[in-house]
C-alpha cells in the first residue's frame, strides 16, 4: 500500500498508521508552512550557514585569529585581509569566524537555562495558583523592576568578570518575562476540559505540568526565544563592549567592537565588521521567530 | 432491590468561593441511581446540573453531604484508582475536551498506563471499534477530526478503565441531528453490552426521553422533582417549573 | 422599512488551501436577508458558520473569500479593508459565535469585556456601560448579574456563557445579527427567552437575524425563512412552517433523526449520505414566497 504512495502523500495522510507516520507527518506540516515563509528560510539558513561556520572554524579561518602582526595593522579590506585587521595586526574575518563559536556559546546556553527557568516558575505559579502564585511572581516582578542589562551588570560585578559569569547573568536576567508568558498560557488552559479530564484518569499534578501543561505552552515560548534571541547577543555584546564579558584576547563580537571605536572614523571597518555579524545573526533569529510563529501559533494549527 | 444503588447523593450541597461572594451552586441535593439505570438530570441553565457531577468526580472540593458510588462513601476531593475504574465523565464541548497536541493514540494509551491495563495495542484498536471510529482514527490529532468524532473518542476515553457509571455533560449538545443521533444510538448499544449506568445531563427533553428511565429536575441549585419518564411523557409533572419546561420545549411561539 | 434587501449575497464561495489542494467549505451561494428571521440548518461541517464569518470579514487567511455580490444596505462589504469593516462589525453587523466559551477572554471578567466591546462602539462613561451591562445581562435572563460580572469565565455555566455573548453583541443594537448556535446550551424555557428578545428586535426595530442553527424544530417555529445546507451548498429553500413538508431526501433524513419525546423508538435512524446531494439542484418553493426581503 506504501509502495503506490508518493512518500509526500505518505507523509501528509489525513489517516496514518503507525505513531511515527503521525509524528513525521505534523512534523512535515509544520515545515512545510514554515518553508512558506522566505525570510523565514532566509533565517534558516543564515543561522545554518553559522553553525557551519562554528563548527568548522578552524578549517575556515584563513589566519590565526590570535596571531598579531603589527606591521600590518589596521589594514583595509584587502585581498590579503577580506575584512581588514585591527589595532594589532590581527585578521577580522578569522577573528568573527572564531568568535562565531563564542556568540553560539553564549546565544545556546541562555536560550536553554532562561526559557526552562521562566517555564518552571511560570507554569508552577499558575497551575497551583494561591500563595504559591503570589510569592512565585512577586520575585519575578522584582527581577522585572530592574533594566536587564543594570542587573546583569551587577551580577557580573559580584561573580567576577569572564564569559561563563556573562552567561549565568543574562539567563538570569532573562526568565522573568518566559515567566510571565508561561503563567498566563497556564491560567487560560488549567480549567480546561482536557485537563479536567485528564485528572479523570487519575493523573498526578507533576503529569498535568508536564505532559499537558508544558506541550502547550513550550511553542509560544520557542517563538518568544527565537525573537528575543537578538536582544541576548546584543546583550552579550553589550557586556563584552564594557569589558564584562568574554576577555581579550577572545574574538568575542561585542568585545570586538569595542577595540574598534576609538578608530571609528579613520578606521570604520574594524568596528563595522563585527557589527554588521551581530546585525545579520539578530535580524536571522528574529526571521526564525517569525517563521516559527506561523508553525507554532495554536491558533493557525488547529481547526 | 436489595442491591445498592450505583450512585447514592444525599444531602449535597456545593459552593464556590468564601462567605461574602459566596455562591452555592448546589443545596440539599439527593438522588439514587440505580444499577444498570439511565438517569437524567434536566433544569434551568446554571442551575448546577454540572457541578453535581464534577463534585462527585472530584473535580471540586468545596462540597459537604453523603456521596457513595458503588456501596463506598467518598470524601473530600481526593479519588483513588479505585474510583475512576468505577467512574468516569463525558463532558460537553468536544472542542476542549481533547488536548490539541495529544494524538487519540497518545489519549487512549496515556489513559490505560495511568489506569494500569496491560496489552495497551490491542485494548486501543477495540476501544476504537466499540466506539465506531476504526483503526483508521488512531493516530489523527483533535484538528483532524470532526466534532462527532472528538465527543466518539472522549466516549472512548471515558470506557478505557471499564467503568461501571458514566457521567454525561449534555454529550450531544454541541452536535447536530445526525450526528446526535449516532452518538446517541451508540450509547445505548455501550449500555446495553456493557451494563453501563448513566447519568446525564441535558436540556433537551426529547433527548431525555429517547435515554433515560428516570429524571431529576433542577432550579435555582434545588432539586424539584424527581419523576419517571412515562410522566413526562404524559406531561403529568407536579412541579410549576417541571410543567413549564414542558410545556415550553412543545413551542416556541413567535409573539403576535 | 423598505423591500429591498438589508444583506444580499450572490454565488458565494469560501476556499481553504489545503496540503490536498483547494477545499471548497461555501460552493457558491445565494440568499438575501430581509428584515426577518432566516434559519440556517445543516449537518456538522456543511459551511454554514462559514458563510456568517465570511459576511463579517471573519476568514481567516490562508481562507479565501469571493463572491459576485455581498452587499449591505446596497454597499459592497465583500472583502472590505479591515479598517472599514471594523465600523461595520459589531456595530451595525454582529454576531455571536459558536464557541463562546472560546470567543471569551479566560482572564478577563466578564463584565470588563462586555463594558469594553461596547464603548467601542458607544461613546458612553464606564458607568452608563456598565449599567448597560447590567441591563442586558438581565434581559437574558441571568439571575445574579452583578455576581456574573465579576465572575471569569470559567466560572460560569455553559448556557450562561451563550447569554453573556448574545447580551454582548445585542448591547449596541446592530442592524444584522448572524446568531451561530446561540441556544445550544441553554434550557428550553431560557432559550424561548432569548428568542423573544431576538424576535422583538426583528419586529419592532427591522433587524435582519441570520439564526443559525441545529435544532430543526426550533427553527421550524421561530424563522420565517430556512436554508438547508449540505456539504458547502444551499440543497433546499423553504418557508418556515412548512419545514415538515421537505421534499429534500437530506431534510427529511435529519428530521427523522430527531428524538421525539412523543414517540419513543429503540434505535433513532441515521442518515446515509448520497454523493447526488452535493451537486444537486436546489429546491425552492414557489417564487412568490422567496422574494427578497421575506416581509410577511
Ligand atoms: N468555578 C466556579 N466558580 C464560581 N462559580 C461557579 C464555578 N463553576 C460554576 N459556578 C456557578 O455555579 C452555578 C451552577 O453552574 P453549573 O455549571 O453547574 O450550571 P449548569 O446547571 O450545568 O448550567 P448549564 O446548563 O448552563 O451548563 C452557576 O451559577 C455558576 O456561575
Ligand atoms: N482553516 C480551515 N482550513 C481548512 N478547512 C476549514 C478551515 N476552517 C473550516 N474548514 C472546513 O470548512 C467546512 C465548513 O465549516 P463550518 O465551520 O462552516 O461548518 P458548520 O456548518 O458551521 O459546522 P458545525 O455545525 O460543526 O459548526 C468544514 O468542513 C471545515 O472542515
Ligand atoms: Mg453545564
Ligand atoms: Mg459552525
Amino acid at each position: 500500500m506504501t509502495n503506490t504512495m508518493t512518500r509526500r502523500e505518505w507523509l501528509l495522510s489525513d489517516a496514518p498508521q503507525t505513531r511515527r507516520q503521525a509524528r513525521l507527518g505534523a512534523f512535515y506540516q509544520g515545515w512545510l508552512t514554515f518553508r512558506a515563509n522566505k525570510l523565514a528560510m532566509l533565517g534558516l539558513i543564515i543561522l545554518i550557514l553559522l553553525l557551519g561556520m562554528a563548527a568548522f572554524a578552524p578549517l575556515l579561518a584563513p589566519k590565526s585569529p590570535f596571531a598579531q602582526d603589527l606591521a600590518s595593522r589596521l589594514q583595509p579590506p584587502s585581498a590579503e585581509h577580506w575584512l581588514g585587521t585591527d589595532a594589532l595586526g590581527r585578521d577580522i574575518l578569522s577573528r568573527l569566524i572564531h568568535g562565531s563559536r563564542i556568540t553560539l556559546f553564549i546565544v545556546g546556553t541562555v536560550a536553554l537555562i532562561a526559557p526552562v527557568i521562566g517555564l518552571f516558575i511560570g507554569t508552577v505559579a499558575g497551575f497551583a495558583g494561591g500563595w504559591v502564585d503570589q510569592v512565585l511572581m512577586r520575585i519575578t516582578d522584582i527581577f522585572l523592576a530592574f533594566p536587564k542589562l543594570i542587573l546583569a551588570l551587577a551580577f557580573v560585578a559580584a561573580l567576577g568578570p569572564s564569559i561563563g559569569n556573562a552567561v549565568l547573568a543574562l539567563a538570569l536576567t532573562a526568565w522573568p518575562p518566559y515567566a510571565r508568558l508561561a503563567r498566563a498560557e497556564t491560567l487560560t488552559i488549567r480549567n480546561a476540559d482536557f485537563i479536567a479530564a485528564a485528572r479523570l484518569q487519575g493523573a498526578g499534578r507533576a503529569r498535568l505540568l508536564f505532559r499537558h501543561i508544558w506541550p502547550l505552552c513550550v511553542s509560544s515560548l520557542i517563538v518568544r526565544v527565537a525573537l528575543d534571541m537578538a536582544g541576548i547577543i546584543l546583550s552579550a555584546a553589550g557586556l563584552g563592549f564594557l569589558g564584562l564579558g568574554a576577555q581579550p584576547p577572545m574574538p568575542e563580537w561585542g568585545a570586538m567592537i569595542s577595540d574598534g571605536r576609538t578608530y571609528i572614523l579613520d578606521f570604520w571597518w574594524v568596528a563595522a565588521m563585527p557589527g554588521l555579524a551581530i546585525f545579520t545573526v539578530s535580524m536571522a533569529f528574529n526571521l526564525l521567530g517569525d517563521g516559527l510563529r506561523d508553525v507554532l501559533d495554536p491558533k493557525g494549527g488547529a481547526k | 432491590m436489595t442491591k445498592p444503588p450505583m450512585l447514592s447523593i444525599h444531602d449535597l450541597n456545593v459552593w464556590f468561593g468564601d462567605p461574602p461572594d459566596r455562591v452555592d451552586a448546589v443545596k440539599h441535593a439527593s438522588i439514587a441511581v440505580a444499577e444498570g439505570a439511565s438517569f437524567g438530570l434536566v433544569g434551568e441553565s446554571g442551575s448546577g446540573k454540572s457541578t453535581i457531577l464534577r463534585a462527585v468526580a472530584g473535580l471540586i472540593d468545596s462540597w459537604s453531604g453523603n456521596l457513595e458510588v458503588a456501596g463506598r462513601t467518598i470524601h473530600g476531593a481526593r479519588r483513588d484508582r479505585q474510583f475512576f475504574k468505577t467512574v468516569q465523565m463525558v463532558f460537553q464541548d468536544p472542542y476542549a475536551s481533547l488536548h490539541p497536541r495529544h494524538s487519540v493514540d497518545a489519549v487512549l494509551s496515556e489513559t490505560l498506563r495511568l489506569q494500569g491495563i496491560g496489552d495497551v495495542d490491542r485494548r486501543i484498536n477495540r476501544l476504537l471499534d466499540d466506539v465506531g471510529l476504526g483503526r483508521s482514527f488512531r493516530f489523527r490529532y483533535p484538528h483532524q477530526l470532526s466534532g462527532g468524532q472528538r465527543q466518539r473518542v472522549a466516549i472512548a476515553r471515558a470506557l478505557a478503565a471499564e467503568p461501571r457509571l458514566l457521567l454525561l455533560d449534555e454529550p450531544t449538545s454541541a452536535l447536530d441531528v445526525s450526528v446526535q443521533a449516532e452518538i446517541l444510538n451508540l450509547l445505548s448499544d455501550l449500555r446495553a453490552e456493557h451494563g453501563l449506568t448513566y447519568l446525564m445531563v441535558t436540556h433537551d427533553l426529547a433527548v431525555v426521553g429517547h435515554m433515560c428511565d428516570r429524571i431529576a429536575v433542577m432550579q435555582h441549585g434545588r432539586l424539584v422533582e424527581e419523576l419517571q419518564v412515562e410522566d413526562l411523557r404524559r406531561g403529568a409533572a407536579q412541579a410549576d417549573y417541571t410543567r413549564g419546561l414542558i410545556a415550553a420545549s412543545g413551542s416556541y411561539r413567535a409573539g403576535g | 422599512m423598505t423591500d429591498a434587501p438589508l444583506l444580499s449575497v450572490r454565488n458565494l464561495r469560501v476556499t481553504f488551501p489545503t496540503r490536498q489542494g483547494l477545499f471548497q467549505a461555501v460552493r457558491g451561494i445565494n440568499f438575501d436577508l430581509g428584515r426577518e428571521r432566516l434559519g440556517v440548518v445543516g449537518e456538522s461541517g456543511s459551511g454554514k458558520s462559514m458563510t456568517g464569518r465570511s459576511v463579517l470579514g471573519l476568514i481567516r487567511p490562508p481562507g479565501r473569500v469571493e463572491a459576485d455580490r455581498m452587499e449591505f444596505q446596497g454597499q459592497s462589504i465583500l472583502n472590505l479593508p479591515e479598517r472599514r469593516m471594523r465600523k461595520i462589525r459589531g456595530q451595525r453587523i454582529s454576531m455571536v459565535m459558536q464557541d463562546p466559551k472560546f470567543s471569551l477572554n479566560p482572564v478577563m471578567t466578564v463584565g470588563r469585556q462586555i463594558t469594553e466591546a461596547y464603548r467601542l462602539h458607544r461613546r458612553v462613561s464606564r458607568a452608563d456601560a456598565h449599567a448597560k451591562a447590567l441591563e442586558m445581562l438581565r434581559a437574558v435572563q441571568i439571575r445574579d448579574p452583578e455576581r456574573v460580572m465579576d465572575s471569569y469565565p470559567h466560572e460560569v455555566s455553559g448556557g450562561m456563557g451563550q447569554r453573556i455573548m448574545i447580551a454582548m453583541m445585542l448591547a449596541p443594537d446592530p442592524e444584522i445579527l448572524i446568531a451561530d448556535e446561540p441556544t445550544s446550551a441553554l434550557d428550553v424555557s431560557v432559550r424561548n427567552e432569548v428568542l423573544s428578545i431576538m424576535d422583538n428586535l426583528v419586529r419592532d426595530r427591522g433587524m435582519g437575524l441570520i439564526f443559525i442553527s441545529h435544532d430543526l424544530n426550533m427553527v421550524a417555529q421561530f424563522c420565517d425563512r430556512v436554508l438547508i445546507m449540505y456539504a458547502g451548498r444551499i440543497v433546499e429553500t423553504l418557508p418556515a412552517r412548512e419545514l415538515h413538508k421537505a421534499r429534500h431526501p437530506y431534510t427529511q433524513g435529519l428530521l427523522a433523526s430527531l428524538p421525539r419525546l412523543d414517540a419513543p423508538q429503540d434505535r433513532l435512524p441515521v442518515l446515509t449520505r448520497q454523493d447526488s446531494w452535493r451537486d444537486g439542484d436546489p429546491i425552492a418553493p414557489h417564487a412568490d414566497t422567496d422574494l427578497p426581503g421575506g416581509l410577511r
